[in-house]
């Protein structure tokens, strides 16, 4: 205020100067913007819904069954009242778990060839195929996994090897689906990681005579690190996340157990199961499909959480 | 990224010619085994891409060689059923058209306006926006069916209590998407250079005149490919859609206002049949695979062509 004294009296004898404030109070565009605003405070609001609608009946589930019970006893029967999470969680982690040993090796190993070894021709051909596969719509490989990745397994299986072949559910096949699922989601973010490892560090491990192995191995993949760590839990989010393929492939009994032949019901599937069959409202087994609705929202929350930090950190070291 | 990729391997390659011939002479050679564990190495990379490869060319095969015999308009026209012989996917088909048609309307107001603020109002400065920023980005990694879990409680009863009806199914799905065409729209809108919001600014217009006229007409292309991108995923999904009744046995076309009729959609009833024992009916889910991934594959390649087409670079 004082400074536009100041200034307006030291301009005396001039002319008055320009105002650069807009001559009308422009309410339009006060209007647009909070509507804009609105649209990107909807995203809160959805966030809001999504954990009111989860915790609501979630407390309620909680009241009945104590805490302590839902998550360390190891039987889970709604049925008969017994209420131990444990198995479907299992259940998730058994599928999730074969997924990522095949998919794990695949997708960092396509990462590094994208990244290091291909020439820009056949990474632009490539990347876009692999990501292909990431648009599949689920159902579809689930449809894939037991029309084909069940058979196959079934006719390759040695013998009596963990208790004999898979049967028509199994987690195998299903972690195999997953796997081949996630693959790009590692493969793409890794690539994009190794890419922006500055030439430099590259440039002087070969001026020292490594050889291009090592340059792959020993530079650019731990330099790297932070983005594929980033990829590998946002893969495994999505994996734990899915419910198509578990649905048709997994089975639906709950099992505590990593045996890879067996049939296991994931937490996905659970939910898919009981919410679709005729349950009425206000049941305590009504009241699960959001206990455990809750446990997979916690558990992919945190892991897509730290693959959010993870990525910022390779950001800045080298963007 | 791949423009600067030629000559950083040529500066490579001629830096380390110089340097292995510099210490060639003194050191000697490179330890023995090397150029063998390369091999191998570069081998055991082509064969992690070839796997992939493959597998999503078994998928591919897979289904066609299912479904295959199933391949005729009657996929299209015939009705909800048990029966192989007289199965089609009718009825879903039309629930699918009536879903997406909605989720559009919803979608492409909602996302491309939240990415205006946050890129051209939102000041990062302010802890709400950055709230916004990442819960997005957190919104973008919750399990789908996760939104089907909200979409019952929220939408379907509670709050909204519009019952069973698909609508309810367009407004979770849309919900489901929105953040994945927040986080394109944003993209496409930051690549437009800050000279040419300067410019327009400077010449008088209004931040609105200039996002109106300049910055969106700019975007446009990027804006449209990530939201093709967004609709393709929502063809394809299916887990939330179990939790809002699409699972029903229906053989009329879907109402969508209707909380009493019933509906399907194309996905939810590719794993309706999948599941079943009935002999045959697996060819039928196989040939509705074939029949969605097409469409995908249809919108996909659109998207491609659009960001080839009209991708600008300044």
């Amino acid at each position: 205020m004082e400074a536009r004294n100041i200034a307006t009296s030291g301009a005396a004898g001039l002319p008055p100067a320009r105002r650069l404030e807009a001559a009308s109070p422009r309410y339009g565009e006060r209007a647009i913007k909070s509507f804009l605003a609105l649209c990107a405070g909807l995203s809160v609001v959805t966030t809001t819904a999504i954990v009111v609608s989860l915790l609501v009946p979630a407390l309620g589930f909680f009241r009945e069954v104590p805490v302590g019970d839902f998550l360390l006893k190891t039987e889970w029967a709604p049925a008969q009242d017994l209420f131990g999470v444990l198995p479907l969680i299992a259940g998730t982690f058994n599928v999730v778990l074969w997924g990522m040993v095949f998919a794990i090796p695949i997708g960092i190993g396509a990462a590094i060839y994208l990244a290091e070894y291909a020439s820009p021709r056949v990474r632009k051909i490539v990347k876009p195929v692999l990501e292909v596969l990431a648009g599949i719509p689920t159902v579809a490989i689930g449809f894939f996994g037991v029309s084909l990745v069940t058979p196959l397994l079934q006719d390759v299986w040695p013998g009596e090897f963990l208790g004999g072949p898979p049967g028509f559910f199994n987690a195998l096949a299903a972690g195999l689906c997953i796997g081949l699922m996630i693959v790009p989601i590692i493969a793409s973010i890794s690539e994009d990681s190794m890419s922006s490892v500055p030439g430099g560090l590259r440039e002087g491990a070969y001026a020292l005579g490594a050889s291009k192995m090592r340059v792959a191995l020993r530079v650019v993949f731990p330099a790297a690190l932070s983005g594929i760590v980033a990829s590998i839990v946002l893969a495994i989010s999505r994996a734990v996340g899915e419910t198509m393929v578990v649905l048709l492939v997994a089975g639906n009994t709950p099992n505590l157990t990593f045996n890879p032949v067996e049939n296991v019901q994931a937490l996905t599937a659970f939910i898919g199961v009981t919410a679709t069959g005729d349950i009425a409202q206000n049941t305590i087994e009504y009241d699960t499909v959001f206990a455990v609705g809750t446990v997979l929202f916690v558990l992919t929350l945190i892991m897509n959480m730290t693959s959010i930090r993870f990525v910022r950190k390779y950001r800045q070291i080298y963007e | 990224m791949s423009d600067d990729f030629e000559p950083k391997t040529e500066r490579v390659r001629l830096a380390s010619a110089g340097a292995r011939a510099a210490v060639a002479g003194s050191l000697g050679k490179q330890p023995g085994g090397t150029v063998a564990k390369n091999r191998i190495f570069r081998a055991l990379l082509l064969l992690a891409v070839g796997i992939a490869l493959a597998g999503l060319v078994a998928l591919l095969v897979d289904a066609f060689v299912e479904g295959q015999g199933r391949l005729s308009l009657d996929l299209i026209t015939g009705s909800n059923s048990f029966d192989p012989e007289i199965a089609g996917f009718q009825q879903a088909i039309v629930g699918t058209l009536y879903l997406i048609a909605f989720v559009i309307l919803m979608v492409v107001p909602l996302g491309v306006g939240a990415a205006i603020y946050l890129e051209e109002y939102a000041s990062r400065e302010r802890w709400w926006n950055r709230l916004i920023e990442l819960n997005v980005q957190n919104l973008a990694g919750v399990p789908s069916i996760v939104y089907g879990i909200l979409g019952l409680a929220f939408i379907v009863r509670g709050p909204l209590d519009l019952g069973f009806m698909l609508f309810a199914g367009s407004i979770t799905l849309a919900l489901l998407v929105l953040p994945t065409v927040i986080i394109a729209a944003r993209e496409a809108i930051r690549a437009v250079p800050p000279s040419i919001r300067e410019g327009s600014l400077a010449l008088g217009a209004t931040e609105w005149q200039t996002i109106r006229r300049q910055v969106l007409p700019a975007a446009v292309p990027g804006i449209l490919t990530g939201v093709i991108l967004a609709i393709s995923r929502a063809v394809g999904e299916a887990a939330p859609l179990l939790l809002l009744g699409a699972a029903s046995f229906v053989t009329f076309n879907p109402e969508p206002f209707s909380a009493d009729t019933g509906w399907t959609a194309l996905p939810v009833q590719i794993f309706t049949f999948a599941a079943r024992p009935e002999e045959g009916i697996r060819e039928v889910a196989a040939a509705g695979i074939i029949l969605m991934l097409a469409v995908l594959l249809l919108m996909n390649s659109f998207a491609i062509w659009l960001r080839n087409r009209y991708e600008q670079r300044w």
